[in-house]
């Protein structure tokens, strides 16, 4: 593929983004004046504390993986028409599963054998989450959203209840948690930003096996017919139940491992908000991206700037560190009315069909 | 009444319409004709304001007139019926006639119900206002639209192959309403493939022929004047026909099952190799049940179907296909193709297997082929939603495999222009032929299938009510059968 191929690729959805962008910041803007800020300083803050140091930047790309990982995964979900809510607790039970065998197993003898154990254990937890959704849509007709969001109330209740009652640590119950997991478990940091490059090369493999087998092989194809039109996909000779639980047996999966990242590589201990809400960011991400697996990582990375950014916020402008949360709901509502404008524009404008 | 000067549409470097004039007299029937993708359906979406016009202009009553949503046209007295009725299924017959209204906030269930009883006993049709518009027949529904269109002060009624899917009773009541309302001075335009509903029933036709007008008549005229227009090059395709059935290889055995209209009697059949079976009776009989059943697309209660020494009861759709049974439904964009994807697209779908990437290259010769072969008006790249809806039906036709055991097809000419159908059945036929397989079919026509079927099933109220071959087939016997005499086996 050569540059100006890619670039032809890009070229468009790029652009948009960044239209989306530029009129996003433009209505935060107001908004900070609202408040009694100069959005100028919020601004540059919001920059110094994500792209302005090396250290910050570590921080950014520490929720990057994450956050990347679950919006890879719902690009499968969406590819199929599914809204796949229910990441939020599949990234949750990944966490457990994986704390799981680390408390199983605190000492073990083969320290690499045992973290590929937990990864494991991480990735079919939030497979086994996720296909609890698929099996009941499928079989019961449960809506997946509805059955998403009871599986997400599941799941952190779990988390709570094993925090305060059989993983609590000796003597007190807190909300910081449950006792540290074992060193051989935790990620090692390395290199000037200090990420993990596990975390790194994990995503990137994924990012590429996504991207392949998205829109470069009929996988894609057969995910998007499936979930538009179920009963002709299966006189065309496909098995849409098939491809609906294997699309969130994936996602889940992905999810799985994004709580994996958080236990092994952030918190190195289970505690209640163990998933930071990446879920839900995720769902915005792609959502953002219009769900293309190229422009994925590109939205990821900005919410997890915001995110970061934003933490010092409260400290030096006296506004709440909500702002992120602010900047990324203004960013979605932009994105859904640009891109309405926009398909109404295509739509009188039509591109020719054939020639 | 209505004058359309020099129309043109464009799609890309498509054009869909060319330069279309036509007139329509008030108080005539008007009818529409041409081939699969000449322009039809896109000028008369352009009268009604469903789609915009590239250029040109359109007069009513002398007066040219602005018709850029469906809303101004009704307004300028013109509505459109489509073949797929649009009413909301969950609502009332009554509801579905009020809430068109285009404006006034209050709705007058009075009047709904007034002009309701106007309009049926005007146009001999007849309802129950609190009925539900699904356990409606087609031809039912059709006639709900056009009292709804009617009661909106539609002067000019556009109907889109209207009598593909309904049976020859509701066809009867059809003709008799559109005769009466031209009496009462309306205009309607026919868009038909069928010769015999034209000429018995219009007073004008206009021909279209790759976005232009090629011809205008005025009664009398012939069939045959009209085909010559149409086709000018094309002969008439004759259907090749020598019957020699081979040994039953498909059983259904004491089968039993039901949908929301009708109730399947057990029945048991076989079906022969070589042989080619229509199904016959009046809409929601059980014909269109047993075709999806013996597919293996709808659950039976009771019973068993077996092909060959294999048995298929209760085994999945994809069981059925690797089987080679195939089944290809009647409405093409609900349950046959995927809107947002090309053809080449589909074709990559039903020949992928469990690989996990196709050859773009292959796929696309293998497009081609199909297009060229069904007289497809398409490229590989076009998105299904763009092809008139008889090249959808064509391509929905071409997906099938070329060495299947049987074939269930519901409707599967219909809205095909007179040479497509002969084509296709050619097709149909040549592969019965070669490979040995069986063809089952509905129809909604009689002719159709007492042309190219060698033997014939009728269905009354989801009772079979005669097996016969047809060569020794008596109309008469079938006219019993529709009407639930069961005729007996020679
Ligand atoms: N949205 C679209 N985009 C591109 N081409 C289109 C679109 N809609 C229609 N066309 C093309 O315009 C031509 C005319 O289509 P139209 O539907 O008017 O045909 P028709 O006469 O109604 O045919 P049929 O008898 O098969 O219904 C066809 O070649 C079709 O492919
Ligand atoms: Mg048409």
């Amino acid at each position: 593929m050569s540059i100006k191929t890619i670039g032809r690729h890009l070229g468009l959805p790029v652009f948009h983004v960044l239209m989306i962008l530029v009129l996003s910041l433009f209505i935060v803007s107001f908004i900070v004046l609202a408040a009694g800020v100069s959005p100028f300083t919020a601004f540059s803050l919001l920059y110094q504390g994500s792209l302005g140091s090396v250290s910050h930047l570590g921080h950014v790309m520490k929720s990057f993986f994450p956050m990347t990982l679950c919006a890879m995964g719902l690009v499968y979900t969406y590819r199929i028409s599914l809204w796949n809510i229910g990441i939020e607790g599949q990234v949750i039970v990944g966490a457990l599963s994986a704390m799981v065998l680390f408390r199983l197993f605190p000492e073990p003898q083969v320290p690499s054998l045992f973290f590929s154990l937990g990864i494991v254990s991480a990735f079919l937890g939030g497979m086994g989450w996720a296909m609890i959704t698929g099996f009941l849509k499928s079989t019961c007709g449960v809506n997946e959203i509805f059955a998403g969001l009871g599986m997400n109330f599941v799941s952190q209740g779990l988390a709570l209840w094993l925090i305060f009652g059989p993983w609590k640590r000796p003597g007190i119950a807190s909300m910081s948690g449950t006792d540290p997991i074992a060193d051989v478990y935790c990620l090692i940091e390395s290199g000037p930003l200090s990420i993990s490059g596990f975390e790194l090369i994990l995503v990137f493999i994924l990012f590429i096996f996504t991207w392949i087998l998205i829109r470069k092989s009929i996988v894609g194809l057969k995910l998007h017919a499936s979930g538009s039109n179920p009963f002709a996909s299966r006189l065309l000779g496909l098995q849409p139940t098939l491809s609906i639980h294997l699309a969130l047996a994936v996602c889940g999966g992905f999810a799985g491992l994004a709580g994996l990242f958080q236990v092994s590589g952030v918190y190195h201990r289970l505690i209640p908000s163990i998933s930071s809400n990446y879920g839900y960011l995720a769902i915005l991400v792609v959502l953002l991206s219009g769900f293309d697996i190229r422009i994925v990582p590109i939205i990821s990375f900005f919410f997890s700037c915001l995110l970061v950014g934003s933490i010092q916020l409260p400290m030096m402008l006296q506004i709440d560190s909500s702002l992120s949360g602010v900047v990324q709901g203004i960013v979605v509502m932009v994105y859904l009315v640009y891109m309405g404008i926009a398909r109404h524009l295509n739509s009188r404008i039509r591109k020719p069909v054939y020639e | 009444m209505i004058r359309l000067e020099n129309i043109h549409k464009d799609y890309g470097s498509v054009k869909a319409n060319d330069g279309v004039n036509l007139s329509v007299r008030p108080g005539s029937i008007h009818a529409l004709l041409g081939e699969n993708g000449a322009g039809k359906t896109t000028l008369m979406k352009i009268l009604s304001g469903f789609i915009a016009k590239t250029s040109g202009r359109i007069f009513v009553c002398g007066n040219e007139v602005d018709i850029s949503s469906p809303v101004k046209a009704l307004k300028a007295g013109i509505g459109m019926m489509y073949q797929e009725p649009m009413d909301f299924p969950q609502m009332t017959v009554l509801d579905n006639l009020m809430a068109g209204r285009p404006s006034g906030f209050f709705i007058s269930r009075k009047k709904a119900l007034h002009d309701l009883d106007r309009f049926s006993s005007d146009l001999g049709f007849s309802f129950n206002p609190a009925s539900n518009p699904a356990s409606l027949t087609l031809g039912e529904r059709q006639q709900l639209e056009m009292i709804r269109l009617l009661s909106l002060g539609v002067k000019v009624l556009i109907l889109d192959e209207p009598t593909t899917g309904i049976t020859d009773l509701q066809k009867d009541v059809l003709f008799f309403s559109l005769r009466r309302l031209a009496k009462l001075g309306h205009s309607i335009i026919l868009v038909s493939h069928k010769m015999d509903d034209v000429t018995s029933l219009c007073d004008e036709a206009t021909v279209m022929r790759q976005g232009k007008v090629s011809g205008h008549f005025s009664r009398p005229f012939s069939s045959q004047d009209l085909l010559q227009c149409m086709f000018p090059s094309g002969g008439d395709v004759d259907i090749a026909d020598d019957y020699q059935p081979g040994d039953p290889f498909y059983f259904l055995d004491q089968v039993t099952a039901s949908s929301s209209r009708v109730v399947l009697k057990p029945i048991s059949l076989n079906f022969r190799q070589g042989e080619i079976v229509g199904l016959a009776g009046l809409e929601g009989s059980g014909q269109e049940l047993l075709l999806r059943v013996a597919a293996g697309v709808s659950h039976i209660h009771t019973g068993a179907i077996r092909i060959g020494d294999t048995p298929l009861t209760a085994r999945s759709m994809k069981a059925y296909q690797s089987s080679g049974v195939f089944f290809v439904p009647g409405s093409r964009m609900e349950e046959g193709l995927i809107s947002g994807l090309t053809l080449s697209d589909h074709v990559a779908l039903c020949r992928s297997g469990h690989t996990l990437f196709t050859r773009k290259r292959a796929v696309e010769s293998q497009t081609s082929r199909f297009i060229e072969n069904f007289f497809i008006k398409a490229s590989p790249h076009s998105l299904v939603d763009s092809l008139s809806g008889g090249n959808q039906q064509k391509f929905l036709l071409s997906l099938l495999p070329d060495t299947p055991r049987i074939l269930f097809l519901e409707n599967p000419t219909r809205g095909l222009d007179h040479d497509a159908t002969a084509a296709i059945w050619n097709i149909l036929k040549t592969r019965v032929r070669h490979s040995g397989s069986a063809v089952v079919f509905s129809s909604s026509e009689l002719d159709e299938i007492l042309q190219v079927a060698h033997r014939v099933l009728v269905f009354s109220n989801g009772e079979l009510m005669m097996d016969r071959l047809c060569h020794d087939l008596d109309p008469h016997d079938i006219g019993q059968a529709v009407s639930g005499i069961k005729q007996t086996k020679y």
